[in-house]
């Protein structure tokens, strides 16, 4: 449901970075989004048909590249995917951890001629 | 000819523009503001209202809630002593975003205020990605909830500032690893400030009621 506002904003992002290249056609949009940001890319991709309408990206092709959650261990550098640790760094055992990847969400790169 | 034309711009950047713009009005009114999420039934409306019979004698509370349809929370709040309440229906919309708060600071006299709780929309997954210009987030957990949502729900965790582990009155009735839960959390938010207490006995509100006097005091101008 949330996605409705973030498509907005990628509609907005995308259109004006258009503009200002003198665009007359978007063809693709690369958005990179993190796995622990809670957006899906089909909702977006849902929303998006309808709210790109009558815009000159209307026909862009969205790209979706996730990025898996990872962690660093805050006691011996390693670092490992969040999902399958359980909280506790394969090589150490250490709990102190950062998220050091999965909260990406931003418009890459645009397409355009 | 295509091109390609590099944006690398963040997409929540419009809301976090906004946040910032409600920062600044709550602190130039010398208000503390939080942000208080959690999921449906974690008791976070009670804990305000628990929370307004507390301070409302020596501070001014304001109240702004998000609700897909009703204002009965803020009509709640109000009768437990928030001075103001505003009732924000995000229309089916699953979190507050920062515009929402800003129009209803907007209805406040901000000038009368010490204090300024928004309840999020209940809901464990989308609040946590808009900042809506409080100064902090709290997540108010319960133990009929289960003791898996850190694992599950990790995003929530890493970015709260507070815990609240309310209904602690029923850790004997439950199935409720509080170990398993608090390694979760410890492993996703090391060191966050934590209040487990009882609405229903109060057991643990003092607790919580000095860390919010020590912050309206810190705040105030």
């Amino acid at each position: 449901m949330h996605e409705l506002a973030v498509t907005r904003s990628i509609l907005e992002i995308t259109l004006e970075h258009a503009e200002a290249a003198d665009a007359t056609v978007v063809t693709d949009i690369y958005l990179v989004i993190g796995d622990l940001s809670s957006f899906i890319d089909d909702s977006i991709q849902f929303y998006w048909s309808t709210l790109a309408e009558g815009t000159i990206a209307q026909e862009a092709t969205l790209h979706f590249k996730r990025v898996p959650a990872r962690m660093q261990c805050q006691r011996c550098g390693h670092a490992y995917p969040l999902v399958e640790a359980q909280g506790v760094c394969p090589n150490c055992d250490s709990r102190r951890a950062e998220i050091v990847a999965g909260k990406e969400f931003y418009v890459e790169a645009i397409d355009i001629e | 000819m295509v091109k390609q034309i590099q944006v690398v711009q963040n997409i929540l950047q419009s809301n976090e523009e906004i946040a910032a713009q409600n920062r600044r009005l709550i602190d130039e009114a010398g208000i503390f503001a939080l942000n208080m999420m959690s999921s449906p039934g974690s008791g976070k409306t009670t804990l305000i209202e628990v929370t307004a019979r507390r301070l409302a004698d020596r501070y001014r509370i304001a109240m702004v809630n998000g609700d897909i349809t009703t204002t009965l929370d803020a009509d709640r709040a109000q009768q437990a002593g928030a001075g103001q309440a505003v009732a924000i229906n995000t229309g089916g919309n699953c979190h507050l975003e920062a515009h929402m708060v800003r129009d209803a600071l907007n209805q406040l006299d901000l000038a009368a205020v010490d204090m300024l709780i928004v309840e999020n929309v209940g809901n464990l997954i989308c609040p946590h990605g808009f900042k809506l210009g409080v100064h902090k987030r709290v997540v108010v957990a319960s133990t009929p909830e289960g003791a898996d949502k850190p694992y599950k729900y990790p995003s929530m965790y890493t970015g709260a500032d507070v815990l609240v582990i309310n209904k602690m009155d029923l850790l004997p009735y439950l199935d409720f690893d509080l170990e398993h839960f608090t390694r979760g959390v410890e492993a996703l938010n090391p060191g966050l400030v934590t209040f487990p207490l009882s609405c229903t006995t109060g057991e643990g509100v003092d607790a919580w009621i000095a860390w919010l006097e020590a912050e309206i005091a810190a705040n105030r101008g």
